[in-house]
């Protein structure tokens, strides 16, 4: 992993657990400020749930237990007394299918704000425009705000739901199989866009497909039945891995 | 291995199979006839009797000379009266109680029992509402036969039907919402308040107004606690008795005093008790068909 970055997320010794089936074991795991980290693996190896502890959504499934730190910015985002409301505005989840709510374009945008109590019209206005710019929507949508957001294409309405994450301005981007549901042209669009949007975020991106991890990744770390086999630089995984379960996966052999 | 071969191995012959098949659909439609053609015939004996019941007087005075004569007006008014005031009493209840059981509620035993006690509550007979409202309202709690004890047992007999109804519309909100809405750092009330219940408004809208047209028609809740015999006087308070339409069908057809001289009047306000029903429910379709086009463009 490139040395001299900060750590902006890091991950320590961590458990999860569904009932009584063991879903992770003992993951740790560091996410470099402003780069782009990749979780490979076949299904079921338990990388979507890893990427579901880091904003604690795995909450909302009921009969689950976690073990061990997650550590964002010197706190432990498992530490009771922690605002998991305000967590979850610092981490910003992009899921896999493209979910925008029945509501107008704007209002879509809007909600974060609106949720997280801001009431400034000005400031809302301005925070939708940036965000849907951020999200390389806007020159398409700019004219329609208030059509509703469920006539988009799935390529807009992901990134309807990419800006809908960035207006509230969070930390770190978790996208699980951002691009899984969408056509070849909106997916290089996406892919587009994490490049630019690595600048200003820590992002950590779900993806079953190994070109994508290579294209836009500078970390790749690769999970095989709820283990952390492998993380390093998305080069050296991709062209001189060190496990043999990597080279299997990555050269097709499996998954 | 040996090719399958119809003509040796014990099987059904093709005309034997298309025989079943095309009795089947005739089995099958012919049930949906009978369904259909049950309302059909209903309305078509309303109409043929009653229809020379309705007028103008009809709609809009009080009966007089005994009841053979005149209108039912306060009749309409009675039930227009009791059907609101259940709903404005039934409907944040039963949607705050759904919203509980289905978005707060853990899994376990408590939940059970609660949901067991709802579903048996739509199990009770009317009649049974009937006496307890008349216990409850009428006689703990004072409030004599009023259109309030009515509209509050029928309220209660409404409760299940929205429950319900806002049951299965909160279910249908696909999850993704709520994760989306919980992802941005909104609450859970917030999520549920800002994108569930607008998602589920037309379903929810739509069973309230279907336990209305139920509630609408019903006779023994009200008969102990909300309807009288006779008030030729609107109601100026919602303490005052009323007269109901379905209560009045049985009071002409049962406890007149002339029963068979009013026969048209009996069917004639039947007909309107079923008219307005209707209204009821093709208000509920078309307020449906309108949120559901403002939902999804």
């Amino acid at each position: 992993m490139s040395s001299g970055v900060n750590k902006k997320i890091l991950v320590e010794e961590l458990n999860f657990y569904y009932g009584g089936f063991k879903a992770l074991s003992s993951i740790s795991l560091g996410f470099n400020e402003n780069e782009v980290t990749a979780l490979i693996g076949p299904s079921g190896c338990g990388k979507s749930t890893f990427l579901r502890c880091l904003n604690r959504m795995n909450d909302l499934v009921s009969n689950t237990k976690v073990e061990g730190k997650i550590i964002l910015d010197d706190a432990d985002i498992y530490a009771s007394g922690l605002d998991v409301v305000e967590l979850r505005r610092k981490v910003g989840m992009v899921f896999q299918k493209p979910n925008p709510f029945p509501k107008t374009i704007y209002e879509n945008v809007a909600y974060g704000l609106r949720v997280n109590g801001i009431k400034d019209k000005n400031y809302i206005q301005s925070q939708v425009e940036k965000s849907l710019k951020q999200a390389a929507l806007w020159d398409e949508v700019k004219h329609r705000l208030k059509d509703n957001a469920l006539g988009l294409s799935g390529g807009q309405q992901q990134r309807l739901c990419i800006a809908r994450a960035l207006a509230v301005e969070p930390e770190v981007l978790l996208m699980d199989e951002p691009a899984s549901a969408l056509d070849p042209i909106a997916t290089t669009k996406i892919e587009e866009l994490i490049h630019e949007l690595k600048k200003n975020y820590t992002i950590v991106i779900v993806t079953h497909n190994m070109q994508q991890a290579a294209r836009v990744s500078d970390v790749t770390a690769f999970f095989y039945i709820g283990e952390l086999i492998e993380a390093a630089d998305t080069d050296t995984i991709f062209t001189n891995p060190g496990n043999k379960k990597t080279e299997d996966y990555i050269t097709g052999r499996f998954g | 291995m040996e090719k399958l071969n119809f003509n040796t191995v014990k099987s059904k012959t093709l005309f034997q199979r298309r025989i079943a098949e095309k009795a089947a659909f005739y089995i099958f439609r012919a049930s949906a006839m009978i369904c259909a053609s049950a309302l059909g015939i209903l309305f078509y004996f309303l109409i043929v009797r009653g229809y020379s019941a309705i007028n103008w007087t009809f709609l809009t005075q009080p009966p007089r000379e005994a009841m053979t004569e005149g209108g039912i007006l306060p009749c309409i008014i009675g039930t227009f009266g009791l059907s609101l005031g259940a709903i404005i009493v039934a409907l944040p209840i039963g949607v705050m109680a759904a919203i509980y059981l289905t978005e707060y509620a853990k899994d376990g035993k408590v939940l059970r029992i609660v949901r067991l006690g709802i579903n048996n509550l739509a199990g009770v007979p009317s009649v049974v509402f009937g006496l307890f409202g008349l216990a409850l309202f009428c006689i703990y709690f004072k409030m004599g036969v009023s259109l309030a004890a009515g509209a509050l047992t029928l309220s209660l007999m409404s409760l299940p039907i929205i429950i319900g109804a806002t049951e299965e519309a909160l279910r249908s909100v696909p999850d993704s919402y709520r994760y989306a809405s919980l992802g941005l750092g909104a609450t859970k009330w917030q999520t549920i308040f800002r994108v569930v219940l607008p998602a589920a408004a037309p379903g929810i809208l739509t069973g309230a107004i279907l336990s209305v047209s139920r509630v609408a028609g019903e006779t023994a809740p009200i008969m102990f606690t909300g309807a009288v015999f006779f008030t030729p006087s609107l109601p100026d308070s919602i303490f005052d008795e009323v007269m109901a339409l379905p209560y009045h069908i049985y009071v002409l057809a049962t406890a007149g005093t002339n029963i068979a001289q009013t026969r048209h009047l009996q069917y004639g306000t039947a007909l309107v008790l079923i008219a307005l029903v209707f209204m009821i429910n093709i208000l509920a379709i078309l307020l449906r068909s309108r949120l559901r086009k403002k939902m999804k463009i």
